[in-house]
């Protein structure tokens, strides 16, 4: 141990000397932050959805859906509603992005569903808004899931002809908004943007900060050094753990300072300090683990920091680290489980949401079982990399 | 007593063996050569004594303690000069010295001494602060030498020290070496310099193919060539040609041909030597300089390997 200290401690002054580590680790990540935040607004519920509702129906399953859900959600500030008479009106105002979509009830739309006929509900979207669009669709879908299940009761009961069919009707178009807007509410788990963009970043640049350490076995080799210390009186253990531990500060400090940094200049909210203490440590481990899997496998330091820097920005852009994967494909989301990133910022979001430390377990174990995995894999591909 | 003893070292890499049952002994204050073309197997062998590089097979001690690469206690005794400048160039020298000495266990209170010390034998007492990176090749060179000693082992390895060297550095090392064996270090010195090895070495070890061809002091090994001198000429023309037509003079016992000049390994140059210059004369071969060596280590490895030691 006390030679590894001794080689990290070596190593520390070398990064801190050519101040590589600190731009990258510090100055790039804390950069980016501050543009992202300030170009893309901090505050996530001024996030608005502009719709627009022309009601051919009149009828009580749209006028409650026009009347009471949609109002909800607008009081909630997360969509603003606009009632259209003309068809043509709401479709000429979505198509000039006035309106991000429009729901179109036809005439008879609620006695066919009543009847048991059916129906069909327009939705119409900009195709440069297809998250408003999305956002539209669910608080839609939503609404009719509900609505539909209520009317096979209300058939139900019809058949036994036990119940008052106004009640029934009534009590199924209250359901479905409480539904509808759990259904928004959970889009708050996520980081806002400020915190996101920090987080995002500072994970990120933590890829290209920890490859410091370990990519620096591969200069000792460069400089003929490391027959020096394979001849020293210190096991080749403490050479590697050296190295490791050098990764580790570097990535540990990088992130403690930027949460900091984050905090107190843009206000960023990283949640619980233990908790966000417990995934940094993971997520600085995993990191730590990938990067030597890429140093082992490299001939040169140059080549190490040529892959280690593919793989960082691959993995950053899969892990969701530059726009919330809630806003990409769902294919996307589960891909980047195969990130650290994605798992980082899933604990970052959960803690940031209120949840308590339990919410980190699963992202945290997440982290150390990539930590595991590729501190294994470097050992297995890695047996050269301590040849003089 | 002796400081080094290793028996039956032996290193493959794949199909190619790079030592082949080396093994030798060095005493304290003596100095030891081991003597060999480039790929003789001099590097491969220090680097097994030193706990750089595993051994297929073999035994190595130093001050009684076993070497491997996984030993720890013993490498305290070893100071270890790589062929290669191995410093950091983005560290003073000083810090360079620092750093290798917390590593060898020196306590603190004596290592800022220490360096000072080792900073005024290989003359960097006035540059111990600057970075190595603006140093010369030759200052690098004595750094390099600085690390090895700074923790005062019982056992010196130096792997062709002054390749590369200018002239001054390389008397400066030297100079350094000689010194080494007289305050009772143990010194294992690889070259393919022969002056290099006469010069420091108590006794040296001819290697050529992984293997020992001979070891001694530099007379037991001048003795195994006896009285044969050495002519080199310098020709113009066909060396080729010389070398096919001075098969005739049955008392030559070998000769090799670089370009512009042929080696010749007689007994008694004085007396061949006209019929030599004669038979070049004949064969249309013009001399333009001749050289007369008397045996030396260069004969020796000559006369043993077949080969000039430079090839």
């Amino acid at each position: 141990m006390r030679a590894s200290v001794i080689i990290a401690l070596k190593d520390l002054s070398q990064r801190i000397r050519d101040k590589s580590a600190i731009l990258l680790g510090l100055v790039a990540p804390l950069g980016l932050a501050l543009i992202f935040s300030g170009i893309i607004p901090s505050d996530t519920t001024s996030f608005d959805v502009k719709v627009g509702v022309v009601d051919n129906d009149g009828g009580s399953i749209s006028a409650t859906f026009v009347d009471q859900v949609l109002p909800a959600i607008e009081a909630d500030e997360i969509m603003t509603v606009t009632a259209y008479t003309d068809l043509a009106a709401l479709e000429s105002d979505v198509e000039a992005g006035d309106q991000n979509a429009g729901y179109v009830f036809p005439a008879g739309f609620s006695d066919g569903l009543l009847a048991g006929q059916g129906g069909t509900v327009r939705l119409i979207g900009n195709v440069d808004s297809s998250i408003s669009t999305q956002i539209a669709k669910a608080v839609l879908d939503g609404y009719l899931a509900e609505v539909d299940a209520v009317g096979i009761a209300v058939g139900s009961a019809l058949v036994s002809g036990a119940v008052d069919v106004d009640a029934i009707s009534a009590a199924a178009v209250q359901t479905p908004a409480a539904v509808v807007l759990t259904d928004v509410a959970a889009a708050s788990r996520e980081l806002d943007v400020t915190t996101f963009f920090s987080a995002g970043m500072a994970v990120f640049f933590l890829f290209f900060t920890v490859q410091f350490g370990v990519s620096s076995l591969l200069e000792e080799r460069f400089y003929g050094t490391l027959p020096r210390l394979l001849g020293a009186p210190i096991s080749r253990w403490s050479i590697i753990g050296g190295k490791a531990l050098t990764s580790f500060v570097l990535g540990l400090v990088s992130m403690i300072v930027l949460a900091v940094a984050t905090t107190f200049m843009i206000g960023a909210e990283w949640g619980n300090p233990v908790g966000v203490g417990i995934l940094m440590v993971c997520g600085v481990l995993s990191a730590l683990g990938i990067m030597a899997v890429v140093a082992v496998i490299s001939k040169t330091a140059e080549q190490a920091a040529n892959w280690q820097s593919i793989v960082a920005v691959a993995l950053g852009l899969l892990g969701g680290t530059f726009f919330p994967l809630s806003q990409g494909p769902r294919l996307l989301a589960l891909f980047s489980k195969l990130t650290p990133h994605a798992w980082f910022l899933q604990g970052l979001g959960d803690l940031s949401a209120g949840s308590g430390l339990s919410s980190v377990v699963t992202p945290a174990l997440a982290l150390v079982a990539f930590f595991v995995v590729t501190v294994g894999a470097a050992m297995a591909f890695g047996k050269e990399v301590l040849a003089p | 007593m002796n400081v080094l003893e290793c028996a039956g070292l032996v290193k493959a890499f794949d199909d190619l063996v790079a030592v082949d049952d080396v093994g030798f002994h060095i005493a304290a204050g003596e100095t030891y050569g081991l003597l060999g073309p480039n790929g003789a197997g001099k590097t491969t062998s220090i680097s097994m004594i030193a706990g750089i590089l595993e051994a297929d097979a073999g035994k190595v001690t130093v001050a009684g303690k076993e070497i491997t690469t996984r030993s720890v206690e013993g490498n305290v005794e070893i100071g270890y000069v790589p062929q290669d400048i191995a410093i950091y160039p983005d560290l003073t020298a000083r810090e360079n010295l620092r750093f290798f000495g917390k590593l060898y266990g020196i306590p603190k209170d004596r290592l800022a001494t220490r360096i000072d010390e080792v900073l005024a034998v290989i003359g960097l007492a006035g540059r111990g602060d600057d970075r190595t990176d603006e140093y010369s090749g030759g200052m690098k060179r004595r750094l390099n030498i600085g690390i090895g000693l700074l923790h005062e082992p019982s056992l010196l390895i130096l792997d062709e020290p002054t390749v590369g060297v200018d002239p001054q550095s390389r008397n400066s090392i030297l100079e350094s070496v000689e010194l080494l064996g007289r305050s009772g270090t143990a010194v294992l010195y690889t070259t393919h310099y022969m002056e290099e090895a006469e010069r420091l070495c108590d006794r040296v070890a001819i290697i050529d193919g992984g293997k020992i061809r001979a070891e001694g002091t530099r007379r037991e090994l001048v003795e195994l060539v006896g009285q044969r001198d050495t002519i080199n000429l310098g020709v113009v023309g066909s060396a080729k040609r010389l070398v096919e037509a001075l098969q005739s003079v049955g008392e030559i016992e070998s000769i090799t041909a670089a370009e512009g000049t042929v080696e010749i390994l007689v007994e008694g140059a004085s007396g061949l030597l006209p019929r030599i210059l004669d038979v070049a004369q004949q064969s249309g071969v013009s001399v333009s300089g001749v050289e007369v060596v008397e045996p030396n280590l260069e004969s020796v490895f000559l006369h043993l390997t077949g080969k000039a030691l430079r090839d």
